[in-house]
């Protein structure tokens, strides 16, 4: 077991007959995830890759058994999918499309609060549990077997921290990318209580960057209640203020935001924080 | 994206929100000629800039006829106008905002903004108008009135009821209030706005209610779709480089030091800024290639960090995942053949193909430097930029 992907996930791919759905659905597969097939209106009925395609999400659920799906399909009409998928009562929906307009996030947001269904995402890397299963675009062959949960508002930043713990001989248990969006359905505090009550996670690395107070949040949480250790490191420490840094998330606005104030919040909270992302494999092998 | 006061007054008096009568103009002759259609009175001359706090830097001038308007419009129109948001460098004002003067009894705030945390917008009123509100924020909270609204119903009329008599307004301003807070919220919603401040919104002498000032962004992700906001991007307000590298669907950000990036990703750019700056450096940009970058993209990418002459040395850092380092490497190499780049680079990739890459980095005959990890490529590039 993991948390939110293990051997009973059945992944439906929104989008799989784009070139991006069909790249990462082979990647998926390869890592032994059980891929069930694709949705894209108008083409149900067909097969890709050896894959059905079906036109709803209703569909494809009957006619496979998903129960959860990962989300490649444009911008205009990712939210859209997103509940659609939880209209499908699926449990679990990962959504990678990066730049769906905040309003419609929001709107399909308010729709999600009556469905079962988890968000992760949007503007995320995904759902990777090494050794099991994954549902996103993280390389599996930089991951490791191993205890150390990762939990980031991004990308590339999260394959660092995965990479270095690997070169450091710790494997990771699951690593969550919760995206860098204004409005995401998985915050730091949702994946921490997950690890929390996962026996195979030992450790944590939560890496988050300027903007909001996602981070002060978990800061809280992890205060009052998270009882393992954790490792954290913000970027966007010389961020000038007022700019949006890549991730339509990441802004300094009003003078609120900054990774200092995130950082001391953490600190005060007892998670070793690092100024240097280079840092964050020695760090947590300082702890274990 | 950030537009100017005149250009969201337009759009929300579009919506039914009261303004005051006003025309912009783009150079200081036609400032008297507005003053004079706006019937000879007081007006205000208001410096247009995407920044803050112009009436402080001298922007914003009370005009007591058309021949007073003509004269300040010449002393605004050009000037360097200086405000704590626009940085020691300034702005440039090359638009004027005439506007009738009017009458003030109260200042009061509203803004409406996206709460992340609930996923809502939220509306923030305050007696504290024409303040800044953050500071309100600070030292007075409880003067920062709010309503959250619920996106199924929209904003529901009980609510602009209580900001109105929290606002202290009364008899038929309450009405008024009510009408001109649901076209702001029709327009925040209408147009994919991210921030939309009307500070101050004032009650006049005559008890009106008037947007005097009206600030707006909006959501890059949802332009798009709104054909009738594309043209009302002003270029003059960015930086040159800035907008070059937007025609390439790069994500750059041009900032003051001598070290230019090139990341994949946009948290991995932020921490090798962060990671440049720990090394004694100071980072020249934030570039972030993005995930599926190619040949074309990092040609592009070069072109952009060499037109920033404050760059004396290059840091590239790559995490392959999606993006393969031998396809990177070739890009470099041929990018940097082409272009001739005359400055020192420092290279550090890692995942999928690395050592390939690394091979075609070696064998290119160009002197590339390379590094193992981001700490060991931070602290060389701040050496040879020194």
């Amino acid at each position: 077991m993991a948390i939110l992907l293990d051997k009973s996930t059945r992944l439906l791919v929104q989008g799989l007959t784009g070139k991006e759905g069909t790249f990462h659905a082979k990647q998926a597969a390869d890592y032994g995830t059980i891929v069930v097939g694709g949705v894209t209106p108008g083409k149900g009925g067909t097969t890709h890759e050896g894959w059905p395609i079906f036109n709803t999400v209703a569909d494809a659920v009957k006619a496979t058994g998903a129960n959860t799906s990962v989300i490649f399909v444009p911008a205009a009409f990712a939210a859209d999918a997103v509940m659609e998928a939880g209209d499908a009562e699926l449990r679990l929906v990962v959504c990678i499309t990066e730049g769906i307009p905040t309003l419609d996030m929001m709107r399909a947001f308010t729709h999600m609060k009556s469905k079962p269904t988890r968000v992760i995402g949007p503007n995320c890397p995904g759902v990777i549990s090494p050794g099991k299963a994954k549902a996103g675009i993280i390389p599996g062959h930089i991951c490791r077997e191993g205890r150390v949960g990762i939990v980031s508002k991004s990308g590339t930043l999260t394959y660092e921290a995965i990479h270095q713990l690997s070169l450091l001989g710790m494997g990771q248990s699951s690593c969550i990318g919760i995206g860098g969006d204004p409005l995401i359905g998985t915050s730091f505090v949702d994946v921490l209580k997950l690890f929390q009550d996962d026996p195979e996670t030992d450790a944590v690395v939560m890496i988050g960057e300027i903007g909001g107070t996602a981070e002060e949040d978990a800061a809280q949480f992890i205060e009052k209640s998270f009882k393992k250790p954790v490792v954290g490191f913000i970027a966007g420490q010389t961020a000038p203020p007022g700019r949006r840094m890549g991730h339509a998330g990441a802004i300094i606005a009003g003078g609120k935001g900054t990774a200092a104030e995130k950082m001391a919040a953490l600190s005060a909270a007892g998670v070793k924080v690092v100024k240097s992302p280079a840092d964050i494999g020695t760090a947590v092998k300082s702890l274990l | 994206m950030k537009i100017h006061e005149y250009q969201a007054k337009q759009i929300l008096a579009t919506y039914g929100v009261p303004v005051p009568a006003g025309e912009a103009v783009f150079t200081a002759a036609d400032a008297k000629a507005v003053a004079e259609r706006l019937g000879g009175g007081t007006v205000v001359v208001k410096a247009q800039i995407h920044a803050g706090g112009r009436g402080k830097g001298g922007g914003v001038k009370l005009a007591a006829n058309p021949a007073d308007a003509g004269t300040l419009a010449n002393q605004i129109h050009g000037m360097t106008l200086i405000t704590h948001q626009t940085g020691p460098e300034g702005r440039k004002v090359s638009r004027l905002l005439i506007e009738q003067g009017v009458p003030i009894a109260r200042e009061l705030y509203l803004g409406i903004v996206i709460d992340r945390a609930a996923a809502r917008p939220v509306i923030m009123a305050s007696q504290d108008g024409g303040m800044e509100i953050e500071a309100v924020a600070e030292k007075t909270p409880e003067r920062i009135h709010k309503e959250s609204v619920d996106p199924a119903t929209g904003l529901i009329p009980f609510q602009a009821r209580k900001l109105a008599f929290a606002l202290g307004l009364e008899g038929d301003q309450v009405g008024k209030f009510g009408k001109m807070l649901a076209s702001l919220y029709a327009a925040f919603v209408g147009t994919d706005a991210s921030l939309l401040e009307i500070n101050p919104l004032i009650v006049t002498k005559t008890g009106d209610l008037l947007a005097l000032d009206a600030k707006m962004t909006f959501d890059d992700s949802a332009i798009g779709r709104h054909p009738e906001l594309k043209g009302l991007r002003d270029l003059e307000e960015e930086d040159p480089l800035e907008i070059e590298a937007s025609k390439f669907s790069l994500n750059y950000i041009r900032l003051e030091g001598t070290i230019g990036c090139m990341v994949n990703g946009a948290g991995l750019a932020m921490a090798t800024m962060d990671i440049i700056k720990l090394a004694g450096g100071e980072p020249a940009n934030f570039l972030d290639v993005g995930g599926g970058a190619n040949k074309e993209q990092i040609r592009n990418a070069f072109k952009i960090l060499m037109s920033d002459k404050n760059v004396r040395a290059v840091l590239i850092n790559i995490f392959g995942g999606i993006l393969r380092c031998d396809i990177l490497a070739q890009g470099v190499v041929d990018a940097v053949q082409e272009l001739g780049v005359g400055v020192p680079i420092v290279i550090r990739m890692e995942g999928t193909n690395v050592e390939e890459g690394k091979r075609i980095l070696r064998e290119s005959g160009l002197n590339f430097t390379t590094a193992n990890s981001m700490g060991e490529a931070a602290l060389k590039v701040v050496e040879l930029a020194r």
